[in-house]
């Protein structure tokens, strides 16, 4: 099969993130994906992946791959996006991630977490303290990614706060990650001019989109066979002809 | 003043690497970021954290810090107290909260360089 190009955006938020709109239900995400043209999207709440399934629903039957996730939150506040092909794996994360986090949601302090079906019924409220950081450290965390054959990209690192850089100072040796996710605020050229000692590790651009609005303002354009995990990290290494394309490579049509 | 006067004053327990008290302390400086560690602080300076990650080490290291002062009663991270004996590095812990520690070390005269 010849690899074509798939718009990415692998950081979407729902309305289960206390810190994103209610309007953030499956079928909102799925329509504004694609009507900004993407092939692919990733959704990762704050420590939990229940909304994952609605979405996954909601894009049935449509152009559009979604693959479940989670932004986990380490013990140094460092945000770790996981991103897999199945339900199944998200939700054996999320089975370490809710083991590992403790409080109770104060929806007046932080939002509500709510828990939709693909037609955005309300479901029920998620009461862990999802906007919480867990006590796994960041190499916990992403060896607990791994372990599920999951995609592992260190969160907005040109962010200050809860950016590993900004966080740690620096990316920790010997610490796997497959990707380093910049911000709409920042463009991979920039990234490589600012961070020159991590010009080795490829970029991906991502909305982080809280609202229907962010959605669609940033992607990455990948070279892939399919839309996989696996194919992704083929790309992010530049192996077997798939790869991550300048930002600029994708015609879009609408 | 030393770092074993610190130690004494303020009752900090050492955590790693009891060689080197005697050493000046020159300052402090308090941040949970460590690139604003990196950014801000200044060669001998306590730096006090609840930060416990292995990259606390490093920074102390790069920055020439006098040591690392963990408060909270937190306690390093296995790699972190290695990397502490390999790289020499100085830790020591409270079981004050940040806020009361560094009025008391503020109290004993050290001060960050505005």
């Amino acid at each position: 099969m010849m690899p074509r190009i798939f718009k990415a955006d692998l950081h979407i938020h729902t309305c289960l993130s206390p810190c994103a709109e209610l309007s953030m239900g499956p079928k909102a995400i799925v329509d504004q994906a694609i009507q900004h043209g993407l092939d692919m999207i990733g959704i990762s709440d704050h420590n939990s992946s229940e909304n994952a399934p609605a979405v996954m629903e909601a894009a049935q039957h449509k152009n559009l791959r979604v693959l479940p996730g989670m932004e986990v939150t380490s013990k140094e506040e460092v945000h770790i996006l996981a991103v897999f092909d199945s339900v199944d794996k998200a939700f054996q994360l999320q089975e370490i991630v809710y083991e590992h986090l403790h409080g109770e949601n104060d929806a007046e302090a932080f939002g509500l977490q709510v828990v939709v079906n693909e037609d955005h019924d309300v479901l029920g409220f998620n009461k862990r303290l999802l906007a919480g950081a867990t006590e796994l450290s960041v190499e916990q965390v992403v060896d607990s990614i791994s372990a599920l054959e999951g995609l592992v990209i260190a969160a907005h690192v040109d962010r200050e706060t809860f950016g590993i850089l900004g966080q740690l100072g620096f990316v920790p040796e010997k610490l796997h990650l497959d990707a380093l996710e910049l911000s709409r605020n920042t463009s991979p050229e920039e990234a490589r001019r600012r961070f020159p000692e991590y010009a080795d590790y490829a970029f991906v651009r991502s909305s982080d989109a809280h609202s229907a609005a962010d959605i669609g303002k940033v992607w990455t354009s990948l070279l892939l066979c399919a839309p996989s995990t696996r194919e992704i990290k083929k790309a992010l290494r530049g192996e077997d002809g798939r790869r991550v394309l300048p930002e600029d490579a994708v015609c879009t049509t609408s | 003043m030393t770092i074993r006067e610190v130690v004494d004053k303020a009752h900090l327990e050492i955590l790693a690497q009891p060689d080197g008290l005697d050493k000046e302390v020159t300052g402090g400086y308090a941040s949970d970021l460590l690139s604003d560690v990196i950014a801000y602080s200044k060669p001998g300076y306590l730096w006090v954290t609840l930060q416990t990650h292995r990259n606390i080490i490093a920074v102390s290291t790069l920055k020439e810090l006098a040591a690392v002062v963990l408060v909270n009663g937190r306690t390093p991270d296995l790699e972190t107290l290695e990397k502490a004996r390999e790289e020499k590095v100085i830790v020591l812990g409270s079981r004050l909260p940040a806020f009361e520690l560094i009025g008391k070390l503020y109290q004993m005269g050290i001060r960050g360089n505005l």
